[in-house]
């Protein structure tokens, strides 16, 4: 929020070198002062930071600026490229075992999301046509195996969990023959939310292990964790050996530079992300988008993927041709509330998008941010206005408007506020526009790289 | 020029070049001073502060090199420690209580950071005090949230007002104002789900909770504490900042400082949108709960 995208930055910095034919060693050191500075605030750490800028940097000197790209592009997409690289290319999936029952091992700090995380990876194994079974370890947070027992319940997942008083170790150990009695091939161990400093509670971990040999030990990590995740890290690595990371709290405006931290120390790839406290919200990770994230240069693809899944194709593709020679209408403008809705608020898609910071500042004065019943009075307001009206609304002067409330049964002001949105909407979908480039779909959003 | 003055002037040269060696020796220092600060530089960053702070505290320390406060490389761990003290100290992080009546505390954060357990640790610290406490569970989203409120108030013996899972947070935090206001409750928390201060829903459904309590009780809630983790990064300017939008926030409790974390965010928190800081967590056990202290604190940020 605060910070501009690096990508803004960057080019401020070059604008006066523009033209140059290849960069040299002063105009990369300059740049990787911004570079420095964006990534410490997205909270990289520090030596993560220090090492990740030297590499690039000797990469970036002496490199040709072609004449499609400015000097920030050229630096911006080699340390996008290096970030990308860095957070481990591809995707990488869970370890099956091919004797039945796989065990995963949830770890982390208290409040990471580790038994929210081993709900949502339960429901997306049982929706792969497994049967998990999910074991209610924490024995210590008070209540800790109820939330447990709940989520099983309502994700219709068979929760394992022993009398009050009976050590982690047991429960776990004993979990599994229980998983092998009744068929279950997939047994998700939630343990208690601990400190990586406390070698009593490490060595109960260790303990598990030793005794249900898994085949995933993931590492649950908050997506807003600062400087201190290379410790964490660094110390269930070392004492436990750990397969893979789970990423949470991903749907909010964190940076999640700890995602590099974490990989960076351990080597372990990431392998889920966490976007939301739904148990469905669990999704794969993708490296690439990451790296945009990290850099503040906008989630564009996650977006892109996210329209996609909400919207159809083909109605996009109508809609877009609509943007573009100004034919959209109320009616549109009513299914796109709908739509937006869906996605997540108004708000968060502008963040999501490259170079909307300014956009975004000149919209704060404009209520966007519609709520659920907000859309109920729009669609009420909508539907009170002929056909006629919702296709040219400069037809809606004042004494339609006071119709219009009447029929929507609300205030001519709130008539007035529809119609003011509808007509913000279509400027700013029209600035939108500008900023696209020539390609179609929505997979044509410009990065600022490539202006 | 007589045999004293001149004897002086000699002096005066020995005594130049040795105060000059001395200060040579110092800016020697200073020349380390560059690794040093640097040094100093790297333990802000490490510890949370935060690029745009730990540059402000940074040009603080330059400026007292070049006032002279900072004579050597000894006098910079203290000097930024105690700027950073003066930072966090403030006039106003005496606790409020109602005059009369029960004094509402309204407890918020992002999910997992620790509120619900900070309610237990302050219940227990006012029941120590022989209040009467009473705890309200607003937090109706979250699988077995009431369950652990439940747990806490059987621990501290404070009574739990309950509803439904699923069922409307602001009733709940209504009926227990209601129940306190009528059971000469002394202080009554009132717990919240877990929310990403992004969720403009969740934010409106936060300013309900905070409108009825008001409601009930205009000068309520007294305290409305931001529980921060001080494991979380600079995300943190973003909670303090938007959660105060949905309610004033008057105090920050600083949770699991009991691990390597330092929390440093708290410094640019105060600094740009001066919250104090008023508890600290320290552990899981029902006494882990201590009162903020500034210099404590300054100084924990330097340690290894
Ligand atoms: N080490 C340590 N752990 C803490 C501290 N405070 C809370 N915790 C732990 O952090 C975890 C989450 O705490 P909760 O109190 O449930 O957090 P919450 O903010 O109420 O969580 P939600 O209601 O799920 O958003 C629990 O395991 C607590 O025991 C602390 O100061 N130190
Ligand atoms: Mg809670």
């Amino acid at each position: 929020m605060i910070f501009e995208g690096l990508a803004d930055r960057l080019q401020a910095t070059f604008k006066k070198l523009r033209g140059h034919g290849r960069l040299t060693e002063d105009d990369v050191n300059e740049a990787m002062r911004e570079v420095r500075m964006a990534l410490l605030e997205a909270d990289v750490n520090f030596k993560v930071v220090k090492d990740f800028v030297k590499r690039v940097q000797e990469r970036a000197i002496g490199q040709d600026i072609l004449a499609t790209l400015t000097p920030a592009q050229v630096v911006i997409k080699i340390v996008n490229e290096e970030l990308t690289a860095l957070m481990g290319g591809s995707q990488s999936r869970l370890n099956i075992s091919s004797v039945p029952p796989t065990v995963i091992m949830m770890v982390g700090l208290q409040g990471a999301g580790k038994t929210t995380t081993a709900g949502k990876l339960g429901l997306a194994l049982k929706k792969q046509g497994k049967h998990p079974l999910l074991v209610a370890a924490d024995i210590y947070r008070p209540a800790a195996v109820k939330q447990l027992q709940v989520i099983g319940g309502q994700l219709d997942i068979p929760v394992y969990a022993m009398k009050p008083g009976t050590d982690a170790v047991t429960i776990a150990k004993t979990a599994v023959p229980y998983a092998t009695a009744h068929a279950a091939d997939v047994v998700i161990i939630d343990t208690a939310g601990r400190l990586h400093i406390n070698e009593e509670l490490m060595q109960e971990l260790k303990s598990i292990k030793a005794e249900v040999k898994p085949q995933e030990i993931l590492l649950v990590v908050d997506a807003m964790t600062g400087q201190d995740a290379v410790n964490v890290a660094e110390s269930f690595n070392g004492d436990l050996g750990l397969d893979g990371v789970v990423l949470t709290k991903l749907d909010g405006d964190a940076r999640g530079g700890a995602a590099l931290s974490v990989k960076a120390v351990t080597g372990c790839p990431i392998k889920f992300v966490g976007m939301g406290e739904k148990l469905e919200a669990l999704e794969p990770f993708y490296p690439d988008r990451m790296a945009s994230r990290i850099l503040g240069m906008g989630d564009v693809l996650s977006l892109i993927e996210k329209a996609q899944d909400v919207y159809d194709v083909e109605e996009a593709k109508k809609m877009e041709k609509k943007f573009r020679k100004d034919e959209f209408t109320l009616d549109d403008f009513l299914s796109q509330l709908q739509q937006v809705r869906k996605m997540g608020s108004f708000e968060q898609i502008l963040g999501m998008l490259p170079g909307m910071g300014n956009l975004k500042k000149q919209l704060d004065g404009v209520d966007v941010d519609f709520n659920g019943k907000e859309i109920k009075h729009v669609e009420a307001i909508i539907r009170s206005m002929t056909s006629a009206e919702r296709a040219d609304i400069t037809l809606i002067n004042g004494s339609r408007r006071k119709r219009i409330a009447l029929g929507s049964g609300t205030r001519v002001q709130d008539v007035n506020k529809v119609i003011k949105q509808f007509a913000d909407m279509k400027k700013m979908m029209k600035q939108m526009q500008k900023m696209r480039g020539g390609r179609k779909g929505f997979g044509s959003f410009k990065m600022p790289f490539m202006h | 020029m007589g045999f004293f003055d001149k004897l002086k002037k000699g002096l005066a040269k020995t005594r130049e070049s040795l105060t000059g060696k001395i200060e040579k020796l110092v800016l020697g220092y200073a020349d380390i001073d560059d690794d040093l600060l640097d040094e100093l530089e790297e333990t802000l960053i490490m510890a949370d502060v935060g690029v745009k702070t730990t540059e402000k505290l940074m040009q603080a320390v330059r400026q007292g090199i070049k006032q002279k406060k900072i004579n050597s490389p000894d006098d910079l761990k203290p000097f930024l420690e105690q700027t950073i003290r003066d930072m966090l100290v403030s006039g106003t992080d005496e606790v409020r209580l109602a005059a009369q009546g029960p004094t509402v505390m309204l407890v918020i954060g992002v999910n997992g950071v620790g509120k619900t357990t900070t309610i237990g640790k302050l219940s227990a610290y006012y029941r120590g005090q022989g209040k009467k406490v009473m705890l309200a569970a607003a937090d109706t989203f979250r699988a077995a949230a009431i369950d652990q409120l439940e747990i806490w108030g059987q621990r501290t013996g404070a009574e739990v007002i309950r509803h439904e899972e699923g069922s409307d947070p602001a009733a709940v935090a209504y009926d227990a104002v209601l129940a306190a206001k009528a059971r000469g409750v002394d202080i009554l928390f009132v717990d919240t789900a877990g929310r990403l201060q992004t969720k403009s829903n969740l934010m409106e459904e936060l300013k309900k909770i905070n409108r009825v309590i008001q409601r009930e009780i205009p000068e309520a809630p007294h305290e409305t504490l931001l529980v921060l983790d001080a494991t979380t990064g600079q995300n943190a300017i973003s909670q303090a900042d938007l959660f105060s939008q949905a309610a004033p926030i008057s105090g920050v409790v600083l949770t699991k400082l009991d691990g390597t974390a330092k929390g440093g965010v708290v410094i640019g928190i105060k600094a740009e949108l001066s919250m104090p800081v008023k508890w600290i967590g320290v552990g899981e056990a029902v006494d882990d709960l201590r009162p903020f202290v500034a210099a404590d604190f300054a100084k924990a940020l330097f340690e290894k």
